[in-house]
């Protein structure tokens, strides 16, 4: 297939997949933003939304724009700003251009959804983001970005389009993750004692909650919420769907249905497999000696470089 | 020429025509509000086929719908028999013209074409001299303009060599009418036209350059999603199971022509390029262009890649051109040109130019190297200003312009708000050349909705029918 269209099918994915992570990051701030603040922390007040803008990677572009991040100029910035690149319009935006750009490769019900859900976007203002109209919007954004990867699922042929799909949307759901528990780490310093006090609960609940987890979580460790166990979910269960390794393990999974159909092993397998390894033979204890922070910022260059060599090897 | 619009269904007594009955008796029995319902279900399936035109810089949404009327235009066995002689004979002629232009330019010694008229021409393209075609095939995807006054009266109106459009319509009209009207598509024996993506790929293939080893690898270049036509585009690369590149997906080494897929560099042999002469290659034509491939015109000279339609062929297709057709074919052939041109005069030359301007409330004047039905006056329905402007034009740069009679364009019966009503329309058959040459048993009939409009441009307003050629 040409280099265009899978670079177009890898970069739909990414983007549908960033709508719906950046709709799970607004929803924790507004949470956070709502929760009891017993204000001991010495944190500043709109630090939720500065974290938000931490995670999306978007802090400077919104400081170039803005002085303070406020709730409202956040939300604005995050969700319909078409002057960031990263908003959810523009994700989505991006998404449909990148599916209209090679549309006989995708099937008819996944370009319906690209197409309805940009449709759509284009009738929300900032005005109506607020109190139950941020919730549903949000639910929405969430909803058209899962039901875009079902319709990938469900319907397209298994070949290298697939891959290239698929490839895009674990590439971003593992940057998503690893930057989602790296930020909240900042807040809540890493301890090896039970989490106490009201506030933390409540930040814990969050980081499960932005990677849709928080039952999930009591579901395998059937106890009060642990900062190392909440990192061994996100970084290292192959059960947990949007874990590191998980996502991982399907990278891997697609890169290897390339190189049989192509017939070359490229380096991006390599690389992918490494990673994949380092994560499957870790240990939650080991990853917290060595510094979680550093482990985090390390796989988050790691995937990055995967990013890259995944376009040098098909995509250019 | 006849001064009296002639009615394909009505004719010109007002008593049916024998081909249309059986349509008119199927018409009469249709309640109106059915044929609407149909429209409105034909412009549904339009729309989820995404089958859109780009019309840019009037606001609003650019991505359009063609007006689609479900009513078919009917053409007789003997009456098509008669059409695509004559098709055949001009597209043969115009590409042994091609030929001849860029090689040893006979019919210029001969005096029948006026030599600057060419090569000032900015169409005539001095890369193309000398060089050897596959076939010696210039055109092989050519799109004539036809217009009809009489029973037995058709004009050729234009020719378009450069890459002609609309067969998209005309093959998904033909879907759309056979899903709407199955039972009407059962009273007559209609030729298919399903075949054209198949035929136009064996004819792609088979202009393939010499040296290519094995199947050839044929692609379709588009400039891309902001064309007008990239529905087409990608609709012809999906319907012959082809890639469909842009520019930067192709590169040029060591004279080669090759596209970046996900297994490598991978070789191209044929190119159906609707990118125009101006924009293929940065390195000899436009130098901003985005749209081309650096090198491209190295590789086509070194004959590793053969380009469909070829380089040079706008040359053809030139209004001033146009008007020595006839004299072509005798040049070429020593036959009689089975189609007739519209009479036209050329303001280049004074007194051709002085009646003209005399004339202006009477004729259509064209802009010589306009196409798409922009920068023209249409006399009748001109206002004095309008006339006194092009007057104007005229006066400044009348090699500029070509003027011709304002033709009596039959009608076919049209839906329109208050029921069904004549419509001027034209005709745009396609003809394929390679190894062989066809001619589609049908065509673009464009239709001009606005009740006494001659104007059936699509980026004008116009419309578009399905054309049913029937079976002998």
């Amino acid at each position: 297939m040409l280099s265009r269209t899978a670079d177009s099918l890898y970069w739909m994915a990414r983007y549908m997949e960033r709508a719906g992570n950046l709709a799970r990051i607004l929803e924790v701030s507004d949470r956070m933003a709502m929760s009891p603040s017993p204000n001991t922390d010495g944190l500043p007040p709109g630090n939720e939304w500065q974290s938000a803008l931490i995670t999306s990677g978007t802090e400077s572009l919104f400081l170039q724009k803005y002085e303070a991040p406020s709730a409202e100029r956040v939300l604005h910035f995050l969700a319909l700003d078409e002057a960031n690149p990263s908003s959810i319009r523009n994700c989505l935006e991006t998404a449909r251009r990148n599916g209209r750009a090679m549309r006989t490769a995708l099937t008819r019900e996944v370009w319906e959804n690209l197409n309805d859900t940009w449709l759509e976007i284009r009738g929300f203002t900032t005005q109506r983001l607020v109190g139950v109209e941020l919730r549903k919007f949000l639910d929405w954004v969430r909803e058209r970005s899962l039901q875009f990867h079902g319709a990938v699922t469900g319907t397209m042929l298994r070949d290298d389009a697939y891959a290239f799909t698929r490839l895009g949307a674990q590439i971003e759901r593992a940057d998503n993750t690893a930057r989602i528990l790296d930020v909240k780490y900042h807040i809540l310093l890493p301890d090896y004692a039970p989490v106490g006090g009201g506030r933390d609960f409540y930040q814990w609940a969050a980081i499960l909650r932005a990677v849709s987890a928080h039952r999930s979580y009591r579901f395998i460790y059937r106890q009060s919420y642990k900062p190392w166990l909440i990192a061994d979910l996100l970084m290292l269960r192959e059960e947990m769907p949007r874990s590191l390794v998980a996502c991982l393990g399907h990278t891997c999974t697609h890169l290897q249905s390339l190189s049989s159909r192509y017939g070359q092993q490229h380096e991006c397998y390599r690389l992918a497999g490494q990673l994949h390894a380092s994560l499957r033979f870790a240990r939650i204890d080991e990853v917290f000696q060595n510094g979680l922070h550093e482990f985090l910022t390390d796989f988050i260059s790691r995937n990055m470089s995967l990013n890259d060599q995944i376009r040098t090897d098909f995509l250019m | 020429m006849e001064s009296q619009v002639f009615d394909e269904m009505a004719g010109l007594e007002e008593q049916t025509r024998p081909v249309y009955e059986r349509l008119k008796q199927w018409l009469d029995e249709m309640p109106h509000d059915l044929l609407t319902l149909r429209r409105d279900e034909a412009e549904t399936l339009f729309r989820r086929i995404g089958i859109t035109f780009a019309v840019y810089g009037e606001g609003g949404d650019p991505e359009r719908l063609i007006p689609f009327d479900v009513i078919p235009r009917l053409l007789e066995a003997r009456e098509w028999e008669y059409l695509a002689a004559g098709l055949e004979q001009r597209v043969r002629a115009l590409n042994a013209f091609l030929h001849d232009l860029y090689h040893d330019q006979e019919i210029l010694k001969a005096g029948l074409i006026p030599r600057e008229l060419l090569l000032r021409n900015p169409a005539y393209q001095p890369e193309m001299q000398g060089l050897e075609v596959p076939g010696a095939v210039y055109s092989h995807i050519s799109g004539i303009d036809m217009v009809r006054v009489g029973p037995d009266e058709f004009y050729v109106l234009e020719d378009n060599v450069r890459t002609p459009s609309g067969v998209s319509y005309m093959l998904e009209n033909r879907e759309v009418t056979m899903r709407l009207f199955p039972e009407l598509f059962s009273r007559y024996a209609v030729e298919p036209v399903d075949h054209y993506c198949e035929d136009l790929l064996a004819t792609l293939k088979s202009v393939a350059p010499r040296e290519c080893e094995g199947e050839p690898t044929v692609a379709v270049l588009t400039p891309g999603i902001h064309n007008s036509a990239y529905y087409e585009h990608s609709f012809l690369a999906d319907q012959m199971g082809v890639e469909l590149v842009e520019g930067m997906d192709l590169f040029v080494q060591d004279r080669f022509v090759y596209m970046r897929t996900t297994e490598g560099p991978k070789r191209v042999d044929v190119i159906y390029r609707r990118v125009d002469d101006a924009f293929l290659d940065p390195l000899v034509f436009n130098p901003n262009s985005m749209l081309g491939v650096p090198g491209l015109m190295a590789a086509y000279r070194f004959g590793t890649v053969t380009l469909a339609n070829a380089v040079g062929t706008g040359i053809a297709d030139d209004k001033a051109v146009y008007i020595h057709v006839p004299e072509m074919i005798r040049f070429y052939f020593g036959e009689e040109p089975r189609l007739k041109n519209v009479p036209t005069w050329q303001c280049s030359r004074a007194s051709e130019c002085q009646y003209v301007l005399d004339h202006l409330e009477d004729l259509v004047v064209k802009e010589v190297h306009g196409s798409g039905g922009y920068g023209m006056l249409v006399g009748p329905t001109s206002t004095a200003q309008e006339r006194a402007e092009y007057a104007k034009r005229i006066q400044s740069q009348p090699a500029e312009f070509i003027a011709q009679p304002t033709l009596a364009l039959s009608t076919c019966p049209t839906l329109v708000a208050e029921g069904v009503a004549p419509r001027h329309v034209d005709l745009r058959p396609f003809v394929l050349m390679g190894e062989s040459l066809q001619v589609v048993p049908g065509g673009l009939t464009r239709v001009a909705l606005q009740e006494g409009s001659l104007v059936v441009n699509s980026s004008q307003g116009g419309g578009t029918k399905d054309t049913w050629v029937l079976k002998a």
